[in-house]
């Protein structure tokens, strides 16, 4: 891989976004109906909220690596 | 189906009608020699980071989208937000390797993914496995975009067994055709615009005022049964439906960006940064998704399929006429007026992209490799266009006079096949390592065992693996994938030996730059 122009260090941005991937593939964890919130299963909102999270993180890798 | 909703039909046919004109408008849309393949074939790579959203989202949420993944959930429930963890994925995705595939393709003109292997890796033989498996994928795909508009047709009122619904299926489709052949892929970027619009505004329309009619999303749920509402837990072992929930998702997510739309997509952007930015920007469609998805189940907990009035529809289309008459059920017929036509019009701006990228294949890569090495820039983009209008015109030919669960069944084999391009294109943007007729072997190996697993389960797309006493069911892609990479591996340094690759076009830098 070539890293000549990175910051240096920034390589560990990328494991963020392993984070992730575990957080959106680790299903046991949530294929749950409670908690819910505003009378949504848990299975429906954290997986909806990942999307917002997912966005998150992708934008804060995009800024530390620019 | 003899009673046409005229108000939801003109208001569909005065979007339709504004989305004509400015397909064809958009051929002065950032002027340029259109006779060029890389203008007709990649805008002249100027859409900026907006554009570029636009494109790509309208791209890769399409009619076929909204209406199919909806309908699993109606039907099956919980499984069918595998969409959800799987268009998350696929940002990180972008956001790491495509930026360098960017750079290395608009240093060295590359307008095709095949383009790229060549130059990266001098066989024109793994570079036309590319090719071919990339037009063969997308076929399906542009079919079953006008299943989409065939829905929509036939939830105006056009459908049943009169001519009528295929009448309006062939002129959306002549009109798409057209405004391809002139405008090329400004054509769809301009349309998508509109269409990603009025698709944002249906979905959120309707997840706020179908709760608020039924009286809370806690009534919605209460009436879906337990073993719909959520996964199945797996028991013995067995990990059931949380691996194949998983590499369903996984799987998804690393074929998705092999396709040649997508690719096309991306490298018509205008510069590295705009695709990093939609990396962070394009999750906005993944949460629309998410509320397409939980209308299907709004519908299922509604029982949509068991009102009188929507019988006919729910026998011609099955699950598919979900979406389509949760909408008509919901809302005053001219805004089921303007959701339908952003579906219909969310079926041409991806046909339209796929027909370009599929015809940018051949005409670079079979065209111009094997048979014209001297086509000049005029006769190449010639040849584009008069091969993305036989592409379309293919996929309605087969939409039309089959069944359109074959189309549902090459789809998926289709997505099986271009996974196997994975180390070629986006393993090749980081490394040579692999040696080019060992990944060809590698995509044989891919493509005959994925395609085995597929047909093995009926065209279901998960294959229970057995090792070790236990059962793993998955995606056949990613099973498939990983006995490629491995062929690819072990035959790497046997190839070696008995020939060196040819030189790399490119230099560490472009992927850079």
């Amino acid at each position: 891989m070539d890293n000549k122009k990175r910051k240096p260090g920034s390589n560990w941005w990328y494991l963020l976004l392993l984070v992730l991937f575990v957080g959106t593939l680790w299903v046991p964890f949530f294929n749950s109906v409670e908690p819910t919130w505003a009378g949504i299963p848990f299975f429906y909102w954290y997986q909806m909220l990942m999307v917002f999270v997912g966005a998150g993180i992708t934008a804060i890798v995009y800024f530390a690596t620019e | 189906m003899q009673n046409v909703n005229w108000i939801a039909l003109i208001v569909f046919a005065l979007l339709f009608g504004f989305i004509t004109w400015l397909g064809f408008a958009a051929a002065h849309w950032r002027r340029g020699d259109l006779n060029s393949l890389s203008e007709w074939g990649l805008g002249g790579r100027r859409f900026g980071t907006l554009i570029t959203w636009f494109l790509v989202g309208g791209d890769l949420y399409t009619a076929y989208t909204f209406i199919a993944v909806p309908a699993l959930a109606f039907g099956a429930g919980a499984v069918a937000f595998f969409a959800i963890p799987y268009t998350i994925l696929i940002y990180p995705i972008l956001l790491v390797v495509f930026p360098r595939l960017w750079s290395v393709c608009h240093k060295h003109a590359y307008i095709t993914a095949a383009d790229f292997v060549i130059g990266r890796f001098g066989n024109r033989w793994l570079a036309l496995a590319v090719a071919v498996t990339g037009i063969v994928a997308t076929m399906p795909y542009i079919a079953l975009q006008l299943v989409g508009l065939e829905v929509v047709i036939g939830g105006l009122g056009l459908g049943g067994d009169g001519w009528l619904g295929e009448v309006s299926l062939i002129i959306a489709f002549i009109i798409l055709a057209a405004f391809t052949y002139s405008s090329g892929l400004r054509a769809p970027a301009a349309i998508a615009i509109v269409k990603d619009l009025l698709i944002y505004i249906t979905a959120f329309a309707a997840c706020i005022v179908i709760p608020i009619q039924v009286g809370g999303f806690g009534k919605i749920f209460a009436a879906i049964p337990a073993q719909k509402l959520i996964l199945a837990v797996p028991h013995g072992q067995n990990t059931g439906a949380y691996s194949s929930y998983a590499t369903l998702a996984l799987g998804s997510a690393l074929a998705l960006f092999l396709y040649p739309h997508s690719i096309t997509g991306i490298l018509s952007a205008s510069s590295r940064n705009a695709v990093r930015r939609n990396a962070a920007l394009l999750p906005a469609y993944s949460f629309m998704l998410g509320l397409l998805t939980l209308l299907g189940l709004m519908a299922f907990a509604l029982r949509i399929d068991k009102l009188p009035e929507f019988a006919d529809g729910f026998k011609v289309f099955k699950s598919n006429f979900a979406v389509p008459a949760l909408l008509l059920h919901t809302f005053p017929s001219w805004f089921v007026g303007v959701a339908f036509a952003a579906i219909g019009i969310g079926a041409l701006v991806p046909a339209a992209i796929m027909s370009i990228a599929a015809a940018n294949l051949f005409t670079r890569n079979i065209y111009r490799e094997f048979f014209h090495r001297e086509a000049s820039d005029k006769q190449e983009s010639q040849m584009a266009k008069w091969m993305s209008l036989i592409v379309k015109f293919g996929a309605l030919i087969f939409i039309l006079l089959l069944p359109s669960q074959y189309a549902i069944q090459l789809q998926l084999l289709g997505g099986i096949w271009i996974i196997q391009t994975l180390p070629a294109v986006l393993l090749g943007a980081y490394t040579r390592w692999l040696n080019p007729w060992a990944q060809l072997v590698g995509w044989a190996a891919g493509i005959a065992t994925g395609t085995w697993m597929a047909a093995a389960m009926n065209f279901n797309g998960t294959f229970p693996l057995q090792l070790a006493g236990w059962t793993f069911p998955g995606y056949s892609a990613l099973y498939s994938l990983a006995l490629n990479l491995i062929v690819a591996v072990v035959l790497t340094p046997l190839f070696n030996q008995v020939s060196k690759p040819p030189e790399d076009q490119t230099a560490p830098a472009d992927y850079q730059a």
